[in-house]
């Protein structure tokens, strides 16, 4: 286990640092001069030559590469380029706060729908109930998240008005009126992860009880209440534990349909924000960040699969 | 009158298949009487482990009881639904299965698995269901039980593994033990200990107990009575030393003559028996064993003979079974001599000089975590050679590295150091570095033929590739094809078999098949990797007559690997002994079956199970675990197994090669005159007679 996680974690920064490169690197593609867009078109040349002087623009890009990442990590991200030039960590940390809330709300309302929805149907495969829920997640994962998501507002909160449509809320409102208003974009993101649940759970179920350890415990004299709950469970659901893992990663920075169509101030709008707006070292932290937290989750995936499966933890 | 355990009376179970239903078992009966171990043997098919299970009312889903029925301590089971079998199932009667790894949860330690069941039945609490659970392990002889507790099942040898379900299955001193070949997994050194182990359990318990097998040793070793199984119907019941000393049915008798033996003269045949099993969709209508039988008369193909009781307790379905207790009918089962002698050849096909292979070396990781990591040396310092025109037989346990060695030698696996010899000029050890007259001359055939060959080719292509391959020049479309014609008939497969593909083969013309593309390019060295131990027993003296046959046919040496010495023994006239990568004996097969040898040679014939119960082998047994080849015991490797150790030195000295005859070497610190003592003259001083 030891040896396992020395080598992820290794992984993991190399994975980083070859991240922090391409992000460095793609921002330089786009074209645009950045003195420019923050002094706006009317500025003199002197103005936007001390400018580029003040940011290192006029150095070269391995020292500019080199500046940004060390800032970086010592955790000196710089200011925003637009927006009264922020200073961006704490920008990104409001965020991401709230990514994980609604990351946390999502799962809530989704893991346990999903799961015993996927052992149900794995527990039946191919009767009746299984086709529904098949039909039922299908339909639902091949909508794309902007038609759920209006489908929501117009029924939730244009229709019956029970919850907010998503007018952006200040960081200190009370913890019942912050659900209320995460209800909404959390259905519409966990619709996207139920299916994916769903079928890993129904698979993992199904592939258990062929298993020859099943037929021991039936002849145990186990009742089927009890072979399902103490043996089959435990280990069919391993795979499912993995995927939500995943998705915790996607759930943190990848919700960009999402939180636009809410208008939910997480990490996927500020990204989108300041691609919108060029706003390089914007950019290049929320990517940083994202690229971190999917690198997380996989790690965690890998981790927490490993805990749970004795024949990993113990090689 | 004593009530029998288990009765089963004309018992019938369908198979669906596709809108079909065939006939599974037809019309089974046997009896089952309490302290009795009933032998149930049969080969793949017979539908001798769907019957076990029958007798525990558990069905696979596609399954239909059509008649018949099923009593356990005269209550009749077929009616009961499995909510009412849950106060019989692991209570009254437990399941020891197959593969014990598979059978376990992986995912609860071996303590919790165990206790579970006493949990269930007898109402105890957690930790008294623990505590019992430990004295069970303790009473399957686990040297460390409170350690084995929380152990999980993939943390355990096989062998463990099997006495953990034996725990398992015992815990609540049910009166019916069904054992589904438990031990065809394991080592037969390991298959040993744990059938004594089964044999004074399930006697000191007074359980009955069915023990399943396609070995007709072990059966003959361990249970009284014994039941035999083909294509789904019993052709004979019997005690057990009547049915191996007095065998009346014509399948039971050829399949005894035809187990694989040392036979005298290098070029005897096995009797065999021709044929297939009949697949489930076309059992025939008349006798299930006619198209196989040498003595089958018209009778017998047109109509089902039926099971009759003889002499009170016997129990045999044959129409010409007074003829043959009377001696009226004789079956021949002579070994037959085979073509005439090989020439003998002098000089060796093969050397094999100082093979070294370690896998598995320390990572960048280890050394920086200093985990201490060792590499796992699979083959130390291994040297052999194949003599012309013979066959060399290679045998050991699992992890010995027989069939690593064998691997580098083919070059499926690239040395870490040793040098290799293929008729007399040097052979890389790097398998794309060998010209291509090097692999014509060095083929190899694996153990299972369901995997050695491609399932999208047909018999004909894949022997066609193999033939233009191998050959320098290019070949005509029809030069291939008579060469394939040629190849099928070497191994007596019809000419049509081309045509076909490997999912329409048995399992013995699959490996005819690959016998056949091993022998495309007349090589002068065939690797044998345990080529029948996947087959039927009623098989593989086909296969292994056959490999004799293409021996003296095409005047090619084989190295057979193999941990069946029986197999190896008549095939081989040479042998060499690994263990845990060392080679600790080679010989004659002559010199290595008899004293003196090395004991762990001694140890391994002696746990070859021999068809006859009355048969007295000498009884020795490994106790402990296989050592990991990653931590080698100091000393003589086998020191913390051998029941000859004879001190300190064992421990601590490699042991010297000494030489015990022509071309005999033993590696062992006992001196060469004393190791015959010992296993000659005073067999008594370490060793018990079996019985």
């Amino acid at each position: 286990m030891l040896r396992f996680l020395t080598r992820r974690l290794a992984l993991l920064a190399l994975t980083l640092f070859l991240t922090s490169i391409l992000v460095f690197a793609s921002t330089q593609i786009l074209p645009g001069d950045v003195a420019r867009l923050i002094l706006g078109r009317e500025a003199q040349d002197q103005a936007l030559q001390d400018l580029r002087e003040e940011l290192g623009l006029n150095q070269p890009l391995p020292v500019q590469y080199t500046a940004w990442l060390t800032g970086f990590v010592s955790g000196d991200w710089g200011r925003a380029f637009t927006g009264g030039r922020p200073p961006i960590r704490p920008l990104v940390m409001e965020r991401l706060g709230r990514s994980m809330q609604l990351a946390l709300v999502t799962l809530i309302l989704t893991v346990p729908l999903s799961v015993t929805l996927g052992v149900i149907a794995g527990l039946r495969e191919n009767t009746w109930i299984d086709s529904v829920i098949n039909i039922l997640t299908l339909a639902v994962v091949g909508l794309p998240e902007f038609v759920t998501g209006l489908v929501l507002i117009n029924v939730f909160a244009l229709g019956l008005g029970w919850f907010p449509t998503g007018a952006a809320l200040s960081s200190d409102a009370p913890l019942g009126e912050a659900l209320r208003q995460m209800i909404l974009p959390a259905t519409a993101a966990g619709f996207v992860m139920m299916a994916y649940i769903v079928r890993m759970t129904r698979a993992g179920v199904i592939d258990e009880m062929k298993k020859t350890y099943v037929r021991t415990a039936i002849l145990k004299g186990l009742s089927r209440r009890q072979v399902i709950v103490r043996h089959v469970l435990r280990n069919a659901l391993l795979p499912t534990v993995t995927v939500i893992a995943l998705s915790i990663g996607w759930l943190i920075g990848g919700l960009i349909v999402i939180e636009n169509v809410f208008n939910y101030p997480g990490l996927g709008r500020l990204m989108t924000a300041a691609v919108e707006d060029k706003d390089i070292p914007l950019m290049q932290a929320t990517v940083m960040v994202v690229v971190f937290f999917f690198a997380l989750a996989n790690l965690a995936a890998d981790v927490v699969y490993a805990l749970l499966n004795p024949r990993i933890r113990l090689e | 009158m004593i009530t029998p355990v288990v009765q089963v009376e004309d018992f019938n179970l369908e198979y669906r298949l596709g809108k079909r239903w065939l006939n599974v078992l037809r019309d089974v009966s046997f009896a089952i009487m309490p302290d009795e171990i009933h032998g149930l043997v049969g080969e793949s098919g017979s539908g001798k482990s769907t019957l076990a299970l029958a007798i525990m009312n558990s069905f696979t889903p596609n399954a239909r009881v059509a008649g018949g029925r099923v009593r356990f301590e005269g209550e009749d089971l077929l009616d009961r639904t499995p909510a009412e079998m849950r106060s019989i199932w692991g209570k009254r009667m437990s399941l020891v299965p197959q593969d014990a790894l598979a059978a376990l949860n992986p995912s609860h330690t071996v303590g919790d698995q165990i206790g579970e069941i006493t949990r269930l039945h007898e109402g105890l609490s957690r930790r008294e269901s623990l505590r019992r659970a430990e004295e069970m392990l303790r009473r399957v002889r686990i040297s460390d039980p409170e350690t084995v507790m929380r152990r999980y099942p993939h943390q355990l040898s096989g062998g463990m593994q099997q006495r953990v379900t034996i725990a398992m299955a015992l815990s609540t001193s049910p009166r019916l033990l069904i054992l589904d070949e438990p031990t065809t997994a394991l080592d037969v050194t390991t298959q040993a200990v744990i059938v004594d182990l089964f044999r004074d359990l399930i006697h000191d318990t007074h359980a009955a107990a069915l023990y399943v097998s396609h070995d007709l040793g072990l059966v003959a070793q361990l249970c009284d009575r014994v039941t035999v199984l083909y294509g789904g119907e019993v052709m004979a019941c019997a005690p057990a030393a009547d049915l191996y000393g007095r065998p009346l049915h014509p399948y039971t008798i050829s399949l005894l003559a035809s187990l694989p033996r040392r036979t005298e003269g290098a070029e005897t045949r096995l009797p065999t028996i021709e044929g297939v099993a009949p697949a489930l969709a076309d059992r025939p209508a008349g006798c299930v064993f006619a198209a196989r039988c040498p003595a089958a008369l018209e009778q017998c193909r047109r109509e089902k003979p039926p099971l009759e009781v003889i002499a009170g307790d016997r129990l045999i379905k044959c129409w010409r079974w007074r003829e043959i207790a009377s001696g009226a009918l004789i079956i021949d089962t002579s070994p037959q001599q085979g073509a005439g002698d090989a020439p003998p050849r002098d000089g060796y096909v093969l050397t094999a000089q100082a093979m070294f292979k370690a896998f598995d070396p320390p990572t960048l990781v280890d050394r920086l975590l200093m985990t201490g990591r060792r590499p796992l040396r699979a083959v130390d310092d291994a040297s052999l050679r194949v003599r012309a025109r013979s066959t060399l037989g290679l045998v050991g346990e699992s992890g010995s590295g027989k069939t690593t060695l064998a691997r580098l030698i083919v070059g499926l696996e690239t040395a870490d150091a040793g040098a290799l010899e293929l008729l007399d000029m040097p052979l890389d050890l790097r398998l794309n570095r060998r010209p291509r007259s090097a692999l014509r001359e060095l083929q190899m055939v694996f153990q299972n033929p369901n995997d050695a060959l491609n399932p999208y080719l047909s018999v004909g292509e894949q022997l066609g590739r193999a033939v233009r391959w191998l050959s320098d020049e290019r070949l005509s479309r029809d030069t291939v094809r008579e060469r394939v014609r040629a190849l099928l008939s070497a191994v007596r497969l019809p000419e049509t078999f081309a045509e076909r593909y490997p999912v329409e083969l048995s399992g013995g013309e699959k490996q005819r098949v690959a016998i056949a593309r091993a022998f495309a390019a007349d090589p002068a060295l065939v690797v044998a990797d345990e080529p029948t131990s996947a087959l039927d027993v009623s098989v593989q003296s086909v296969i292994l007559n056959l490999l004799k046959d293409l021996r003296a046919l095409k005047g090619a040496s084989y190295l057979l690997i193999s941990h069946n010495l029986d197999a190896v023994a008549f095939l081989a006239d040479w042998i060499v002994v690994m263990y845990l990568g060392e080679i600790v004996e080679q010989g004659s097969v002559a010199q290595v079956y008899s004293a003196p040898s090395h004991p762990y040679t001694e140890a391994l014939i002696s746990a070859i199970p021999v068809a006859d119960p009355a048969a007295q082998r000498k009884h020795i047994r490994l106790e402990g675990e296989l050592p990991s080849p990653r931590d080698l015991p100091t000393g003589c490797r086998f020191h913390t197994r051998c029941p000859r150790k004879i001190g300190a030195i064992c421990e601590h000295d490699a042991p010297p090669i000494r030489e015990a005859g022509d071309g005999h070497y033993i590696r062992c610190h006992i001196p060469i005159e004393d190791l015959t003592r010992l296993q000659v003259e005073d067999p008594a001083a370490h060793v018990s007679e079996a019985g």
